[in-house]
């Protein structure tokens, strides 16, 4: 097919470059520069999908990204991208595109059935109607909705392309590359500025582009071309065309999206960065943003046909495509004139021009009158004809403030109806930086008003609707933002010819008179074309009490969607306005949120994909657990090995083992991720005597000491042992998980609460790997990798360290236990790690030494009642609540936490305390999280009196065991206690938490 | 995304930093002199400010120092940073 409806010459298409491409399986061309839209208008398609609700056929309306209908999947495959802007696609060869929400095609769908229905199916029609029973709503009613109003398609498969991600430090900023940004960029551009301008287009211009006015005896484009080749030269610019600033943050600090290939065939993309996100922080930010115009609400504005003004100037000057031949133009304002005298000089026929003023039009309209088009003032569009495409308008003069309409129709035959409501400054940028918005009643639009970041305003959005404002507006905005950033601007160039004529003012008209007044009679006026929301929509809110504008949007949801309202947004509340009968400024606007257009997630995650996501961290022996089947668990950033299970054991099985092997013999456990911190300086000691519950003044050197830590409300908050390298240093081990917090935690004090104490902390967790031996026969083992160690109780205690050599290496030893046996963590260069473990194996294998996890080590420890901070405590528990009051010293006179220990809520007798729990039934695990009541007969809700923390079978004791915090637990043993499961109750008996080894034997082997 | 001064590396993006709360609250020189009120009110309360804020930050992806910010709930001005125990700077315009 060829492009019937391609004008003769002109344009920026590239004419001598035909693109193919299919659009719902039929093959078109179009011309490189082509945007989807563009092809398929001068290919004579306006038909594109159909509306969210009604199922009506539905056209392209607009030129660019403040388009509402006409969305399409877009690609094949992985690559496949829903509710993609037909008007921002550029063409490339091969393209493949498709309807959204449509079934089973465009031109034939089922669900437009729904149009019958529409009486009902009005503002809050899902929240009326699918209410009950609640149960159908995941079965049935959801899925259906979701398909009959379902656009596009998500890929189903792994998103194959490569984003990425940069930061830019920049002077100035400039948003927007039409007449106004441009002059922004040669102002700080030449004043010596670091400069980044962005714009959203295929190539820089703006409204340029779509225009036929002259600078200086140039087109548009020809000024344009010469402004580029400036800037380019520049080497402080920086010009980034297919990029969007989607984001304007605290700070000035932006977000932009640039599309790096999808204007290219797929067959040249491969291996190239296809978006990139540009992190930008700007001294001083320019919004050149422009403005869009708005859609006339009357009678079936939303067929085929029925486009902006604006949109169809750009089409036929800037793609040279007709997007019909017989048009009438609807307008309330002067700029729309331009397009009806573009049209006709392409060789597009305009029927009439409506204008709903009485008078105006200004000089554009006496050229029209010249070219004899017959122009219709006080006059306006109360109806439509046409299917899948507008056929014909009806049209009526109209009372001013008249709410229904009385005088008889005219129709007049048509393929195409421009219309122009006015123009919206985009102010969505603005409005996310906080900046307030204006009315402004002359214009008939909202303005920035006071801005609360370092930002200028020009062109369009700063309310200048005339090229001559927007280039001297430009160029003063730029100078500004420059000379705030610390640069001098250099003088004004000379103001340029310009023949602009003088306008008219526009008269705001927001809803154009029906039969019957808004909410009554068939006729449909749309507001939003995306949600298909009509006036009417809005009118039966505020008549079932919806009165603040954004409640309006959430009922009705005028405004959302991928276009976020750019079109409906004003029209939607200047006719909340009128309903209310309330100024549009005391209605107010709905928030501007990013992003300003749909961003992909695959942009927004860049290269912190798979393995990049989220570090892991793994210790120096980690490769040997792999080879031996451990399976691991996460504890922070690090994996550590969980258990290690035979071929055919089941989990519980091989915790069996694991813990029979440290019970009778001896097991090995890679310690190496517990936090270690380095703490030296002549204030080492009374720092931790301030920072733990326990003293440490009197720590003889080569000693070890447990504490535990608590924050100033006195919760239990890490705990670990300390040992006494020498007078002034010591090193500190912290839980796995809370080794950074505990770090900060101690640099916090020492910096502001106690800079006088001379204290240094580093983190030595990865310089040292550790090895725990534990079990009856460590002695036994350690004796043969560390033959020249004294090993006997007196040389070598219980809670001491030792330095010397194991297995050949340099190693610290630590007589330790959070088993209950008789431990030794043997501590090594990281680097040494897997070395000294394969050591302690070989040396093993005469006692069956047995590779232990995670999982044992916690039962284990349970089993001897030793707390696990985060599972015992939760930041609301005290050591004593812990039963751990012989740690905290009634001697200090001060620590971290002390004070708080005798407030009334921390001294209360029937706090949650550290009880053991024995199920009535041994072999039955309690789950890990069951609330406890003290009666399972009481009335519901019943009494939750505490939780269980912990729960294991212990093969040990041949029985389950747990742990939990109980109110009053301490004064509660031998009482009786209940889990109230789903299923049944389970009894237990409240009982010390110690379970094994109560008087400690078993530590010195 | 904040722009913070860290008084010793110079302007970062706040993800390099770490929140730490109102500013100048002294931990008491002796705890055991307040009573349980005037104790809770030090661990508990806070001004919940809006308008000119004095507030701690941690340059933890940084020179790890600690130091204090003013800065404006409302609109996120930041007047500027200031080291420990250093007197905190006027904004402009504030009357308090």
């Amino acid at each position: 097919m060829t492009g019937r409806f391609r004008t003769a010459t002109g344009g920026r298409i590239d004419r001598s470059k035909l693109v193919r491409f299919t659009f719902n399986g039929v093959s078109y061309t179009g011309f490189e520069g082509d945007t989807l839209a563009s092809a398929l208008l001068a290919n004579g398609v306006h038909l594109l999908g159909r509306s969210f609700k009604y199922h009506r056929p539905r056209g392209i309306v607009a030129a660019g990204a403040e388009e509402p209908n006409s969305m399409v999947q877009l690609g094949e495959g992985a690559t496949t991208e829903p509710n993609i802007r037909a008007t921002q696609i550029s063409i490339y060869d091969g393209l493949v595109a498709s309807s959204v929400n449509v079934w089973p095609s465009v031109n034939f769908d089922i669900s437009a059935v729904n149009g019958l229905f529409a009486k009902i199916m009005t503002a809050g029609f899902y929240n009326k109607t699918f209410m009950w029973p609640r149960s159908m709503w995941l079965k049935l009613y959801e899925p259906v909705i979701r398909r009959a109003a379902g656009w596009g398609r998500a890929p189903g498969e792994k998103d194959p392309d490569i984003y990425d991600h940069m930061n830019l430090h920049v002077d100035v900023m400039i948003i927007g590359g039409g007449p106004s940004g441009l002059m922004a960029a040669l102002a700080a551009g030449r004043a010596g500025a670091r400069v980044l301008l962005v714009d959203e287009q295929s190539e820089l211009g703006g409204s340029l582009l779509s225009q036929k006015q002259l600078i200086d005896g140039k087109g548009g484009a020809d000024w344009v071309a010469a402004m580029v080749a400036e800037l380019e030269a520049m080497p402080d610019v920086t010009l980034l065309s297919r990029s969007t600033a989607f984001g304007y943050y605290d700070h000035n600090y932006l977000c932009v999206l640039e599309q790096k290939t999808d204007h290219l065939p797929m067959t040249e993309r491969m291996g190239k960065v296809r978006q990139r996100v540009w992190h930008v922080r700007a001294g001083h930010v320019v919004l050149a943003t422009g403005a869009h115009e708005r859609p006339l609400v009357f009678a079936d504005n939303d067929r085929p046909g029925i486009m902006l003004a604006g949109a169809v100037q750009t089409y036929v000057n800037r793609y040279g495509v007709l997007p019909g031949r017989k048009m009438v133009l609807f307008t309330n304002n002067d700029s729309a004139y331009a397009t009806a005298l573009d049209l006709k000089a392409a060789g597009g026929d305009v029927v009439a021009i409506i204008d709903c003023r009485t008078e105006g039009g200004g000089a554009l309209a006496e050229m029209a009158r010249a070219q004899d088009i017959e122009i219709l003032q006080g006059y306006a569009i109360t109806g439509t004809k046409g299917g899948k495409r507008v056929r014909a308008v009806e049209v009526r003069a109209i009372q001013k403030g008249a709410k229904v309409y009385t005088s008889a129709a005219r129709h007049i035959d048509c393929d195409l109806v421009a219309m122009s409501g006015g123009w919206s400054p985009v102010v969505h940028l603005f409005s996310q930086s906080q900046g307030k918005l204006e009315y402004d009643d002359g214009k008939a639009c909202f303005l920035p008003g006071k801005a609360m970041q370092k930002l200028e305003v020009a062109g369009s959005l700063s309310g200048a609707f005339t090229l001559k404002d927007c280039l001297a507006g430009g160029y003063k905005a730029g100078s500004e933002a420059a000379r705030t950033a610390g640069f001098t601007p250099k003088r004004k160039p000379a103001a340029p010819e310009i023949d602009e004529p003088e306008a008219t003012a526009i008269e705001p008209y927001w809803i154009v008179p029906g039969s019957r007044p808004i909410g009554e009679g068939m006729a449909k006026h749309f507001v939003d074309l995306q949600n298909d929301t009509t006036a009417a929509d809005i009118e039966l809110a505020v008549r079932e009490g919806f009165e603040s504008v954004e409640h309006i949007k959430r009922y009705t949801l005028t405004g959302f969607g991928t276009d976020q309202g750019k079109t409906s947004n004003i029209n939607a509340l200047a006719i909340l306005s009128g309903i209310l009968d309330k100024p549009i400024p005391k209605v107010g606007t709905t928030t501007f949120r990013p992003p300003y257009t749909p961003v992909s997630y695959g942009a927004l995650a860049g290269r912190n994909l798979g393995d990049w996501s989220d570090p892991v961290r793994i210790t120096s022996i980690h490769d040997w657990h792999v080879d031996n089947g451990a399976e691991f668990e996460n504890v922070g950033q690090w994996k550590r090995p969980w258990y290690f299970p035979k071929p055919g054991e089941t989990m519980q099985e091989t915790l069996n083992r694991e813990c029979r092997a440290v019970r009778n013999s001896v097991g090995v456990l890679d310690a190496s991720t517990l936090g270690k911190i380095d703490i030296r300086g002549k204030d080492a000691a009374e720092f931790l005597n301030r920072i733990y519950t326990n003293a440490w003044a009197k720590l003889g050197i080569g000693r070890v000491r447990y504490g535990l830590m608590c924050h100033e409300d006195g919760m239990v908050f890490d705990d670990g042992t300390t040992a006494r390298l020498a007078e002034n240093r010591f090193l500190m081990t912290t839980t796995t998980g809370g080794a950074a917090g505990v770090l900060d935690w101690l640099e916090e004090y020492l910096q502001t609460e106690w800079p006088e104490l001379e204290v240094y902390c580093t983190s030595v967790t990865e310089q040292w790997a550790t090895v725990s031996i534990t079990g009856p026969k460590a002695v036994a083992l350690l004796a043969k990798i560390a033959p020249e160690m004294d090993l006997s109780h007196d040389s070598f205690p219980f809670l001491s360290f030792k330095e010397g050599v194991a297995a050949g290496i340099d190693a610290r030893v630590f007589r330790i236990s959070f088993t209950g046996e008789l431990t030794y963590e043997i501590n090594v260069p990281w680097a040494c790690g897997r070395a000294l473990w394969e050591a302690v194996m070989d040396a093993g294998t005469e006692f069956d030494i047995t590779p232990y996890g995670t999982e044992s080590m916690h039962i284990l420890r349970a089993e001897k009642g030793f707390i696990i901070v985060g599972q015992e405590t939760d930041g609301t528990t005290t050591p004593q609540d812990l039963g751990m009051d012989w740690i905290v010293s009634r001697v200090k006179p001060d620590f971290i936490g002390k004070r708080s220990f005798s407030r009334s809520d921390t001294a209360r007798e029937d706090r949650k305390q550290l009880v053991g729990l024995l199920t009535d039934n041994r072999e039955e695990i309690l789950p890990e999280g069951a609330q406890l009541v003290f009666d399972p007969n009481a009335v519901k809700p019943m009494p939750m009196v505490g939780h269980v923390t912990s729960s294991y079978y212990s093969a040990t004791l041949g029985r389950s065991i747990a742990l939990a915090l109980v109110k009053g637990g301490h004064h509660r043993k031998g009482e009786k206690i209940f889990a109230p499961l789903d299923s049944h109750n389970v009894t237990a008996q409240i009982v010390d938490p110690v379970f094994y080894d109560k008087e400690g034997e078993w530590l010195n082997g | 995304m904040l722009n913070i001064d860290c008084p010793w590396c110079g302007k970062r993006h706040e993800t390099e930093f770490r929140y730490g709360g109102e500013a100048h609250i002294a931990r008491p020189e002796d705890p055991f002199k307040l009573d349980d009120a005037e104790w809770a009110d030090f661990l508990f309360m806070r001004t919940n400010t809006k308008g000119y804020f004095a507030e701690r930050w941690l340059h933890s992806h940084g020179c790890r120092r600690w130091f204090n910010v003013i800065r404006h709930t409302v609109t996120h001005e930041i007047v500027g940073s200031y080291r420990m125990g250093v007197a905190p700077p006027k904004p402009a315009g504030d009357k308090s």
